[in-house]
């Protein structure tokens, strides 16, 4: 094929897969460990014709490439939990207004400043939950470098189709971690482009009237059709509006929209599942210390297997229920508190199967880490 | 193109009070714009939050009605992104240099090509009357109950100071004033910044027993002079109006096609 390796950080792979999906426009701030991401595109994207601007803030970020997108632009944004925080209002917006754009989050520890150098994967239930009001999300991970690659390009194919903000969540090893990339050919990965309207010049166009399928044809800023987009609850023309059936309406297409198709926007992996009395689930790079330990222990003999999920949200529970429905423990693999655990739970009949393995200490968590919590869960003692 | 053709008459009438400054500064905008004879699809309007951004959604452009203290923020990707486009940005007082006021700074830092309209009515309208950062002080607000202690910033002397390269102020009463210098804000190219001072007589006007609107604009008339006026001097509170600052500078998305040569020529 004579496909070229590289080795790469994962910060890299995303920026090589973000211009791969059609990145033409960027805006950031920097912050530690997603800074490599701006530096990276400051070199590429001049070089392509296409726009990087450094702004005064994570907020001014976010904003100034919703505006970009308005105008045909393929967007992102890169941060982390400090500068993600400062974006949630606008994140809201990019929702509720429907514009396409993708936001990349190389999770580090928090809250606050916390520990800007060392890894986590704590803000699960912020990019879910992090906005206000009612609303859903897709967000994506992944745990290695081709991965990181095919889900940012999934993340631009998803803004695009479903015109909505996808978010990124990595983590600080995967970001800053090297290893092998092999880049795509252009059309190995199907890109996804912008839905435009093809009403004429002249005819009343309703950009915020969903197609029959729920796709709503967009019209670039500049063009011929000019229409107001705004956060407040809006009718078809974009115009404010608060007449409950309109809120109503609306509020339900947001949702509905990403939320009804929970289950062909699940993304995962799943490693030696079939007869797995235990079940890993993990996601990012804790996925890779977990499938450290399922083939270890499969060696011995143990039968032990991973689900690795590669869409957070909308979560995927019907997947999770029928992965570990022959299971006689579930053991999520994350590094915080419990955040997608507390979902894996909802998703099963019998919650108290269900165990943490975790670490939060800014540390990686190994698959020694994981040993010893199997052994306590399974009565062995460490 | 008629004046009335710049607006969108399916939303109309406007939600602002009787008597407030704004529907004014909005006739001034499409007099200006009718006299440059733009057309209406290179014409983007990027708003904030507040009683001021709502004129955005009145106007038959490309409109971008965003939230509280970012439309420059916005205005800043749609520009760089399509620096074809003409950005038109109307604050508010709060909206602009409160919550908006470090994107303020950056944008006339950056000089990019957009005009920043601030329909300063010294006042937070449409949460109800509280004080903003160009009240002042010794003003009754919702929550000045005993008067404001805080300093007013001077729209102009900030813009100034933030490197932006075309500065005016003037106010509802001089309208063909307002209305030509609008005019030229937009032709500049940089990024320009006109103060309108504009009443709310429902909540600055009431709170402060300055009257009606009518009354108002007559404060506008007897306070303010132009630029370097024999009344200034014999009376250093007047306001000044008129254009402060017009010069040309390096345009931001002009030096941006300099950074995408310079790279084009490392690669090749």
């Amino acid at each position: 094929m004579g496909k070229t390796p590289k080795f790469v950080q994962g910060n890299e792979a995303c920026v090589e897969a973000a211009l791969y999906a059609g990145l033409n426009f960027f805006a950031g701030y920097p912050i530690t460990p997603s800074t490599e991401i701006a530096e990276h595109l400051s070199v590429r994207l001049p070089q392509l014709g296409g726009k990087f601007i450094q702004m005064e803030d994570e907020i001014a970020s976010l904003c100034a490439i919703i505006g970009a997108s308005l105008t045909g632009c393929k967007v992102m944004t890169a941060t982390s939990g400090p500068g993600f925080s400062l974006m949630q209002e606008a994140l809201g917006y990019a929702i509720m207004a429907e514009i396409p754009c993708v936001i990349v989050n190389v999770q580090r520890g928090g809250p606050s400043t916390g520990i800007p150098t060392h890894v986590a994967q704590g803000d699960v239930n912020q990019a879910r939950w992090g906005t206000h009001g009612d609303h859903a999300i897709i967000v994506l991970t992944a745990s290695n470098h081709q991965d990181v690659f095919a889900m940012t390009v999934e993340a631009f194919n998803l803004a695009e189709t479903y015109r909505t903000p996808v978010i990124l969540l990595f983590d600080e090893v995967v970001g800053h971690m090297r290893e092998k990339l092999v880049l795509p050919e252009p059309g190995d990965l199907p890109l996804v482009e912008r839905l435009h309207t093809s009403v004429k010049e002249g005819v009343d166009y309703h950009p915020y009237l969903p197609r029959e399928d729920g796709r709503l044809p967009m019209s670039d800023f500049g063009g011929v059709h000019r229409y107001n987009v705004t956060g407040l609850v809006h009718d078809m023309w974009g115009f404010p509006s608060t007449d409950p059936k309109v809120v109503h309406g609306l509020l339900r297409h947001l949702v509905d929209k990403i939320e009804n198709r929970a289950g062909i926007l699940a993304h995962y992996r799943e490693h030696q599942l079939e007869d797995a009395e235990v079940v890993m689930i993990s996601y990012g790079s804790s996925a890779r210390s977990a499938l450290h330990v399922v083939e270890d222990r499969r060696r011995r003999g143990e039968r032990l297997g991973l689900l690795e999920l590669q869409t957070l949200w909308p979560f995927p529970h019907e997947l999770v229920r029928r992965k570990c429905a022959q299971a006689k423990a579930v053991v999520v693999v994350e590094m915080n508190m419990g955040q997608i655990m507390q979902a894996v739970k909802l998703s099963v009949p019998q919650p108290e199967r269900v165990f943490l393995a975790n670490r939060i200490d800014g540390n990686f968590i190994t698959p020694a880490d994981i040993m010893n919590i199997l052994r306590i869960i399974q009565g062995k003692g460490v | 193109m008629a004046v009335k053709d710049y607006l969108r008459e399916r939303f109309l009438p406007h939600l602002w009070c009787p008597g407030c400054g704004h529907g004014e500064v909005l006739g001034g905008l499409v007099r200006a714009i009718e006299q440059l004879g733009l057309s209406k699809n290179e014409i983007v309007m990027v708003s904030g939050i507040g009683c001021s951004s709502r004129i955005s959604g009145y106007v038959d452009f490309h409109t971008l009605h965003t939230i509280h203290g970012r439309a420059l923020a916005f205005a800043t990707g749609v520009k760089i992104a399509r620096p074809e486009l003409k950005l038109i940005v109307p604050m508010g007082d709060g909206d602009a240099l409160a919550i908006g006021g470090n994107h303020f700074i950056h944008a006339a830092r950056r000089n990019l090509d957009m005009t920043a309209l601030v329909m300063n009515n010294r006042i937070y309208g449409m949460t109800g009357g509280q004080f903003s950062p160009l009240s002042g002080e010794d003003v009754s607000a919702t929550t000045a109950p005993y008067k404001t202690i805080d300093r007013g910033f001077d729209v102009v002397e900030l813009a100034k100071a933030a490197g932006a390269t075309f500065v005016a102020r003037s106010t509802t009463f001089h309208v063909q004033q307002m209305t030509d210098i609008i005019a030229k804000a937009i032709r500049h190219k940089g990024f320009s910044v006109v103060e309108v001072l504009s009443q709310c007589p429902t909540y600055f006007g009431r709170k402060n027993k300055i009257g009606d609107a009518a009354d108002m604009i007559t404060w506008f008339k007897d306070h303010t002079t132009p630029i370097g006026s024999k009344a200034k001097q014999e009376d250093p509170g007047l306001i000044e109006r008129g254009i402060f600052v017009e010069k040309q500078e390096p345009e931001y998305c002009e030096e941006y096609e300099k950074v995408v040569a310079r790279a084009k020529g490392r690669r090749s």
